[in-house]
């Protein structure tokens, strides 16, 4: 377990008053309160260890047990209790160091690391937290981001997603827009001392088609037209984002003349049996590679 | 009247160890709906997710009602500017890249 300088965190030094700490904490906590900052995982990180500064530090006791044994603020009473049982019973045990009271003024007695598993074991409940005197926090919101291709974003269904171990299944609206973010109430972490879990945020990350852009519910797509269809009119398939389609090319086409295919575009978000229209621009291609004879008929096309 | 959906503000109240008056005060500055039924104040559901967010701010944060109204109305601003943001990148997105 790494050190937690809790002065730092609160941007105090060693020998700031009680004031100090609450005006420090009181500044900080409105900075990155999570409710002040939705979707933002560093401020809920930041209002966390803000939070548990301010714990240690805003109780006496709790203070100066930390001054004085550093990161093991929490089991230092425990341990002491322990060595001096210990100590009058003429045993010793390894992986503390020291196997006497004197010289455990500080965390490096310890090698700088954490209490070893049997210390834990022993003593039990290392947490040391009474929950009854501390505030309710709620937990941190989890973020995750899912990435969907165009077609599947154009169909309801479920997805199975792992978050901390947890399966949540979730059910994906169609129509769902790129970079839109859903939130999953109670599936973010939990909330410390019996305070509510935080919230799942999901942001869709929507890949871009090769055949499709997208302008809300509204689908655009190029279409190539052969000179003669364009000129002459006739029949061209089209792809959508559910089959093909057969549609009529009206003579006389223009260059970039865009059509409208009411109802062929993305599924509206939340509304069901709606949609949005595919819009195609027809793209007309000059043959090229002409023969002796072809040139001569555009010759004569031309003077006609 | 039927009560489904709805909480009584007293076991809300209870729950999250405040007191009535503050719901009273969200509830007067427009913050917060509350029905009445039966003589009996009742939250509805949906503004349950609101209210807690309110609650979180005045306990955690010191901050007052009339502070409450003035960030719930800048975050809610902050949204909607989010949201109009990301619909006007896909937007862009139209116009950026290859020609298909």
């Amino acid at each position: 377990m790494a050190f937690i300088d809790y002065y730092k965190i609160l941007g105090l030094d060693k020998n700031a008053s009680e004031k100090d700490i609450k005006t420090a904490y009181r500044k900080l906590a409105r900075q990155y309160h999570p409710d002040l900052n939705p979707n933002d995982p560093e401020a809920n990180k930041k209002f966390q260890q803000i939070n548990e500064a301010n714990e240690v530090l805003s109780d006496a006791e709790k203070r100066k047990k930390y001054d004085k044994y550093g990161e093991n603020w929490q089991h230092g009473e425990e341990y002491e209790k322990y060595a001096r049982q210990q100590q009058a019973h003429g045993q010793q045990y390894s992986g503390f160091g020291t196997g006497h009271t004197q010289g455990f003024e500080s965390f490096e007695d310890f090698g700088g690391g954490d209490f070893s598993d049997f210390f834990q074991s022993m003593f039990g409940g290392m947490g040391g937290r009474s929950s009854g005197r501390q505030a309710k926090y709620r937990g941190q919101d989890y973020n995750a981001e899912l990435h969907l291709s165009l077609k599947e974003a154009s169909e309801t269904h479920k997805q199975t997603l792992i978050v901390n171990g947890k399966n949540i299944r979730i059910t994906i609206p169609a129509g769902i827009e790129n970079g839109q973010t859903i939130k999953i109430n109670g599936h973010g972490g939990p909330g410390v001392n019996g305070g509510p879990a935080g919230d799942l945020y999901i942001t869709f990350s929507i890949a871009a088609d090769p055949n499709f852009k997208r302008d809300g519910a509204n689908l655009f797509t190029t279409v190539k037209l052969d000179l003669y269809t364009a000129v002459l009119g006739g029949e061209v398939t089209i792809d959508t984002l559910n089959g093909k389609v057969k549609i009529k090319v009206a003579p006389e086409t223009q260059n970039g003349t865009t059509i409208r295919l009411k109802g062929k575009g993305m599924p509206v978000y939340k509304k069901e049996g709606e949609a949005g229209d595919l819009l195609v621009t027809y793209s007309v291609q000059l043959p090229a590679n002409l023969t002796e004879k072809q040139k001569q008929l555009f010759t004569e096309l031309s003077k006609s | 009247m039927t009560t489904q959906g709805l909480i009584t503000a007293k076991d809300f109240c209870t729950y999250h160890h405040v007191e009535y008056t503050l719901i009273h005060s969200l509830n007067e500055a427009g913050l917060v709906e509350i029905q009445v039924i039966n003589h009996t104040d009742y939250i509805p559901e949906s503004e349950l997710q609101k209210l807690e967010k309110m609650i979180r701010l005045h306990n955690e944060l010191e901050i007052n009602v009339a502070g409450i109204g003035a960030v719930t109305h800048l975050l809610q601003r902050l949204e909607d500017i989010q949201e109009e943001m990301r619909m006007l990148r896909n937007r862009l997105s139209r116009y950026e890249g290859d020609d298909f």
